[in-house]
């Protein structure tokens, strides 16, 4: 029997959603304070304070009419974060769509879900012209949503609360870093920070060296960065990263590509002096492996269709486009049709793999995570020696990720739930994309780009679309974020509420 | 009538030889990346707005043309870019440019970019400011939120205690 919630489950949820919608209302006045008094636009900034405004009144309204100090349930934690995203989504594209760069809400729904998922599919329209404010929102949109929405307001206005721990592991975030979670998420936000500051500088400084005016050098390079280092494949300018037409700028780029998709426990141990640890843990060893073989496929395609004509040229292009989809960013150096036009589908069909496996866990990184794909080898190497082993054999297989465990039935289970969720997202978008007329191979592109939270693009995304794919790609983006589980809980939580007893 | 022959062949060998060059007709930004393979290595005429910044590399530059679709960098003479006046951006509609060069689908020069490298360039339409006023609108409906959301902070503050 399926029991309704409650009054008081509502509540409960409703008191949540109010702190995090408050929470996300404050970070929306940070744009409007740059863009009023350093960017000197107004009208902008105004649009800034007309979106915070109604965010923080929302917020209020909700936890004060929802106000309660009940502990929190897992499955409510759950209903939270899944809901909390939706709402983001819908409160963060206000003032995107007051700057008048959309066809409709829905395409700033599509951008705002993009960026705070660290997607970085667009349906800007004329990027080129739209203002620096505007486009500052643009790239906060994923460094806020990279560390977590919920995490972040809550840590932040529910200092203490039983339900944090919760929430942290419904929005896909599953290790701490230090004992309390509280301290973990902001520690998270003090990395971040630190490596922004350091990312503006590097790249600030080499947006001078290749001519680039000292301002727009550097608010390039902070938005660079964050879309960057979170995993998003935003950029201030029409063409991404063509625009700069430089090697340095791509080298220095890959490097914050890689660092953002590996995980922030490994940045900690990094960072406190346990060197080793990258050697060590499971995800390293399986992301060097997987790009590795990954980059054979794309190469081996990129040389056999004729892609390009010089071995260093393809090797610039293969490579920055397979790190970027690898580690989920989406950053491009080639206009999106080429990839359909003059890759050829083996070194297409790399790039869909590294895209859909991702990065690291407990990362800004999508995609179903090396964590999940080296689990599942040992796995595979587990049964594979059972059967071929006697009876009496005693088989157990150790991987390290943060500490040295024994495999269990469990985690496998667990692992492969997700990992089965994410391929359905695949390719579920994938057949809606083919149902509405599209070739089969660019659906899977565009599906798999969504739902695995890269941004690469192929041509389908663009402001012309059946709005049914843009509805499609953004249950993508917003499942593939939340690793698919939450928005299950979500939708259990609505059948519980309409056919509970 | 030979004589005539003769002048009018000369005429047109004179009007191809020595005649101000004169642009073929502009393609899109869409045409090029569309059939990049059958206009690599070719002389193509390109027209869009100069945007975002002009950078500076030794002898040359980089401009990046948008022509509505999207940009295309173009690799120009630093000498050639001096009438540029205006960049496109929120604050500027950038000067219109015409350029004529080899397009690359995949330049060697420039670790595989999709760019135009210019032979001649010109400036069509001049651009200008587009800086845009604060909307009275948008000012008025602004502050009111701002009052609403202090006001309503300051209830909740007064009955914080309450559940």
């Amino acid at each position: 029997m399926i029991l309704r919630p409650q009054f008081n489950d509502i509540r409960n949820i409703g008191y949540y959603l109010g702190r995090i919608t408050l929470g996300l209302g404050l970070t929306m006045f940070v744009p409007f304070i740059i863009g009023l008094f350093l960017f000197k636009e107004p009208d902008p900034a105004f649009d800034f304070l007309i979106g915070a405004n109604i965010t923080v009144l929302l917020g209020l309204i909700l936890s004060r009419l929802c106000k309660t100090n009940r502990d929190l349930h897992t499955s409510q934690a759950m209903v939270i974060v899944a809901l909390s995203w939706l709402i983001a989504m819908a409160l963060g594209a206000i003032p995107l769509f007051l700057s008048g760069h959309y066809n409709s809400f829905l395409d700033t729904c599509f951008e705002t879900m993009s960026g705070f998922t660290t997607t970085g599919l667009t349906l800007v329209q004329d990027l080129d012209h739209l203002s620096l404010t505007h486009n500052l929102w643009r790239h906060l949109g994923p460094f806020i949503g990279g560390q977590g929405i919920a995490v972040i307001a809550i840590s932040f206005l529910v200092g203490g609360a039983n339900g944090t721990l919760k929430i942290y592991l419904g929005e896909a975030r599953d290790e701490k870093l230090v004992p309390n979670v509280i301290h973990t998420a902001r520690f998270i936000w003090i990395i971040s920070i630190a490596y922004l500051i350091a990312g503006t500088i590097i790249l600030g400084a080499v947006g001078m060296f290749i001519g680039l005016p000292a301002g727009s050098a550097f608010f390039h390079g902070a938005c660079i960065f964050m879309a960057g280092f979170d995993t998003a494949g935003f950029a201030p300018q029409t063409q991404n990263i063509l625009y700069y037409h430089s090697l340095a700028f791509e080298i220095i780029i890959i490097v914050f590509m890689i660092m953002g998709s590996l995980n922030f426990n490994l940045h900690y141990r990094l960072l406190t002096g346990d060197r080793k640890e990258i050697w060590k843990s499971i995800e390293t060893r399986t992301l060097l492996l997987v790009v590795m073989l990954v980059s054979l496929v794309a190469m081996s395609g990129l040389k056999h269709f004729g892609a390009y004509s010089e071995t260093m040229t393809m090797f610039r292009k293969g490579f920055f486009h397979l790190i970027s989809g690898h580690t989920t960013t989406g950053y491009m150096t080639i206009y999106a049709q080429q990839f359909i036009k003059e890759w050829g589908n083996i070194a297409l069909a790399g790039i869909i793999i590294a895209m859909s496996l991702g990065g690291c866990a407990c990362s800004t990184a999508g995609g179903i995570k090396m964590l999940r794909v080296g689990i599942i080898y040992k796995a595979l190497r587990e049964d594979l020696k059972r059967i071929l082993l006697p009876d009496s054999a005693v088989i157990a297989q150790r991987f390290h990720h943060i500490k040295t465990m024994f495999l269990d039935d469990k985690q496998v289970r667990s692992v492969l739930i997700v990992t089965f969720g994410y391929l359905l997202l695949y390719g579920l978008g994938t057949l809606i994309g083919v149902g509405l007329g599209y070739p089969l191979l660019e659906s899977l592109f565009e599906s798999t780009s969504a739902a695995g939270n890269v941004g690469l693009s192929c041509g389908i995304t663009d402001t012309a679309m059946p709005a049914i794919l843009k509805i499609t790609y953004i249950i993508e983006m917003w499942a593939g974020r939340l690793e698919i589980i939450s928005v299950f809980a979500l939708v259990g939580f609505i059948v519980a509420f309409i056919k509970g007893k | 009538m030979k004589r005539i022959l003769f002048i009018c062949f000369f005429g047109i060998l004179a009007h191809v030889f020595f005649a101000s060059p004169s642009y073929a007709q502009t393609v899109s930004s869409l045409e090029l990346i569309n059939n990049a393979k059958q206009y690599d290595g070719k002389t193509v005429t390109y027209q869009g707005e100069a945007i975002g910044d002009i950078m500076a590399r030794g002898e040359h530059a980089w401009i990046n043309l948008n022509d509505g679709y999207t940009a295309i960098g173009v690799w120009v003479r630093k000498n050639d870019i001096k009438d540029i006046a205006y960049l496109g951006n929120y604050r500027a509609k950038g000067d219109i440019i015409e350029v004529s060069g080899i397009f690359n689908r995949s330049c060697p020069e420039h670790g595989g970019d999709l760019d135009i490298h210019a032979r001649e360039i010109k400036k069509i339409i001049p651009g200008g400011p587009s800086f845009s006023k604060l909307s009275v609108k948008k000012f008025y409906i602004g502050l009111s939120l701002t009052f609403i959301v202090l006001f309503l902070y300051f209830i909740n503050f007064l009955f914080r205690d309450k559940l």
